[in-house]
């Protein structure tokens, strides 16, 4: 099989915040009622989390599962082992009104790291930053593309958007967390 | 600047967040309409000036459609509420009555 490649070959920028492509990522996209029973416990029991409330990210170790829309889950895990996990959920969904897609291809992730995240990102998005919280999963425009991102911790953030728009992505990352580019004096 | 409070996801919704969708509550007319009737569910939309309702997509966020009663002259939101409704909930339009009083739309008041 072919070796899998991140989009911009793990592109990296250093600013007074630095921007980081990660290597290729598993993401399993899940829809269907999360209030259900049975979806909210295949969920559960795949990613080993608890099910996330509305607009949360839960963890277990390297797997994530964050709450998407009230009809839409992200199981977020290494990328090898997407497809074992998409064909485990698919058997536990078996009967329910759900489907199960690995969706690690299609999307870039990135990750930003330094005191001024929520700076940076605020620039980009229509999101009030100095209010955003750990444990929240935040699906919005990123300038001019959709994109999604959480704060594993103060300092940190990982945003994900589409594969075909990554370097745009990327470059709009960059540019907003360039030396020199701060927004308020320290 | 407008911010609608999607029902679903919680997220008060900058402008540039959503996208529109025209007209609340329209009641589709197919084919066993009259011409006449199908030329009003067509074209003949409310554009008033003043208490308006209206569908929304919160289409960069969390992806659903719902619907938002708004004024047209100051852009106060009265309120927004799920898609899966054929007129505006009672809270709804407590909340425009006591701020519009004597307000009308279409055969809504
Ligand atoms: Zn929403």
């Amino acid at each position: 099989m072919s070796e899998p490649a991140s989009a911009l070959g793990v592109a990296r920028a250093e600013g007074y915040v630095a921007v980081a492509e990660l290597p290729p990522q598993g993401m399993i996209s899940v829809r269907g009622d999360l209030s259900e029973e049975g979806v909210a416990q295949a969920l559960a029991d795949a990613s080993g989390a608890a099910l996330p409330g509305v607009r949360g990210i839960t963890h277990a170790g390297e797997t994530s599962l964050a709450w998407m829309s009230p009809d839409e889950a992200m199981l977020f895990c290494g990328y090898d082992e997407a497809e074992e996990l998409a064909q485990a959920l698919r058997e536990a969904l078996t009967g329910a009104h759900a489907l199960v897609a690995n969706v690690s291809d299609a999307r870039a992730s990135f990750e930003l790291t330094g005191a001024r995240v929520r700076e940076v990102i605020a620039k980009l998005a229509p999101v009030d930053m100095e209010r955003f919280a750990l444990g929240e999963i935040r699906r919005t425009r990123l300038a001019q593309i959709p994109a999604a991102f959480w704060m594993p911790e103060e300092g940190r953030l990982t945003l994900i958007c589409f594969r075909s728009v990554a370097r745009y992505a990327f470059d709009l990352l960059a540019k907003a967390a360039e030396t020199g580019a701060e927004v308020y004096a320290r | 600047m407008l911010l609608l409070t999607c029902p679903y996801c919680g997220v008060a919704a900058e402008e540039t967040e959503l996208a529109p969708g025209g007209e609340a509550h329209l009641a589709r007319v197919g084919p066993e309409g009259t011409d006449d009737a199908f030329h009003a569910y067509l074209f003949e939309k409310e554009n008033p000036r003043g208490v308006h309702f209206e569908r929304w997509r919160h289409a960069m966020g969390c992806g659903k459609w719902f619907h938002a009663a708004r004024c047209t002259v100051t852009l106060e939101v009265f309120g927004t509420y799920p898609a899966q409704t054929t007129e505006p909930p009672e809270h709804i339009r407590a909340a425009i009555s006591a701020k519009r009083p004597g307000w009308t739309w279409r055969d809504l008041a």
